[in-house]
């Protein structure tokens, strides 16, 4: 079985909210070894004009691939899990995330592309506030290995 | 004054099973090839492997550091080159460089290239075309 071409251009319905906790910015900037005291520090994320604790810049790749997993999960994908590999990120915020805000992903499939066996799917994750706010885009390719790799 | 090709300093990353563990908790990547070595070798992999978004999500605290805002990361890319097999007893250890590599005036934006390399298993590339957009000034 392979990855079904006609996934380009899908879009899935969106995460529930999310909502941003200060303990989770701590607990992720903790395990990213991300020491800046604006994601730990109240007083040291206001100094910097911030509402609220900063996300580390990867942080919301935790809400993203809650959104991608639509994607694996569609019985129509054809995406074996077992044979995907993370192939490349980005993250390309409009602002980062802090500490209170009410998120939501919803992923759409930007490409498949299939070479030499192999095939690489491309999504786009649209994150923006309950209220409708542009937040980030996080786009992720899985390389989804051929039956002989 | 700042120039293109300039560096930002370099760093050393050093990663245990527990560090392992404790991003899959905190991100909610859960997949066993990162702490299962029965899991891990069964797919043909040496043994257990960091996740990469555990590489790059360390990798741009030497970014952090030298713009020294967190927020001001306006877009951070890489490709994932080779995966980092983390020891159970001596872990990983990696280095993390990085230089300027396009200043753009106008937009009030730096953007800097990062190697992440790992010493232990023969230099390999462990993220390619890793660059991060930073904001200067805030």
């Amino acid at each position: 079985m392979g990855v079904n071409p006609d996934l380009q251009g899908r879009t899935y319905p969106p995460t529930e909210p999310y909502v941003v906790g200060r303990e989770k910015i701590r607990e992720f900037a903790a395990a990213v070894q991300a020491t800046h005291p604006a994601h730990t520090d109240l007083a040291a994320a206001r100094g910097l004009g911030y509402a609220d604790l900063v996300a580390p810049p990867t942080f919301l790749v935790t809400l993203a691939q809650r959104a991608e997993a639509a994607v694996v999960a569609d019985p129509d994908a054809g995406i074996d899990f077992s044979r995907v590999v993370h192939a490349d990120e980005r993250f390309t915020h409009r602002r980062p995330a802090v500490a209170g805000d009410e998120l939501i992903g919803a992923t759409t499939v930007e490409s498949v592309k299939t070479l030499g066996g192999h095939t690489m799917v491309t999504t786009a994750t649209e994150i923006t506030t309950t209220g409708g706010e542009a937040v980030s885009t996080v786009r992720s390719t899985l390389l989804v290995r051929g039956e002989e790799a | 004054m700042m120039q293109k090709g300039d560096s930002i300093g370099s760093t050393t990353v050093t990663l245990t099973r527990a560090d392992l563990v404790r991003y899959a908790g905190a991100s909610g990547d859960f997949n066993p090839i990162h702490w299962s070595e029965s899991t891990a070798r069964s797919v043909q992999l040496p043994g257990v492997i960091a996740h990469g978004m555990l590489t790059m999500g360390a990798a741009v605290q030497l970014v952090t550091d030298w713009c020294g805002d967190p927020g001001a990361v306006l877009d951070y890319q890489t490709r994932f080159s080779a995966t980092v097999p983390v020891d159970e007893v001596a872990g990983a250890t990696l280095e993390v460089s990085g230089k300027v590599a396009k200043i753009d005036d106008d937009a009030g934006t730096v953007r800097i290239d990062l190697t992440v390399t790992d010493p232990g298993h023969g230099d390999a590339k462990i993220l390619t075309k890793a660059q991060a957009v930073v904001r200067l000034g805030h």
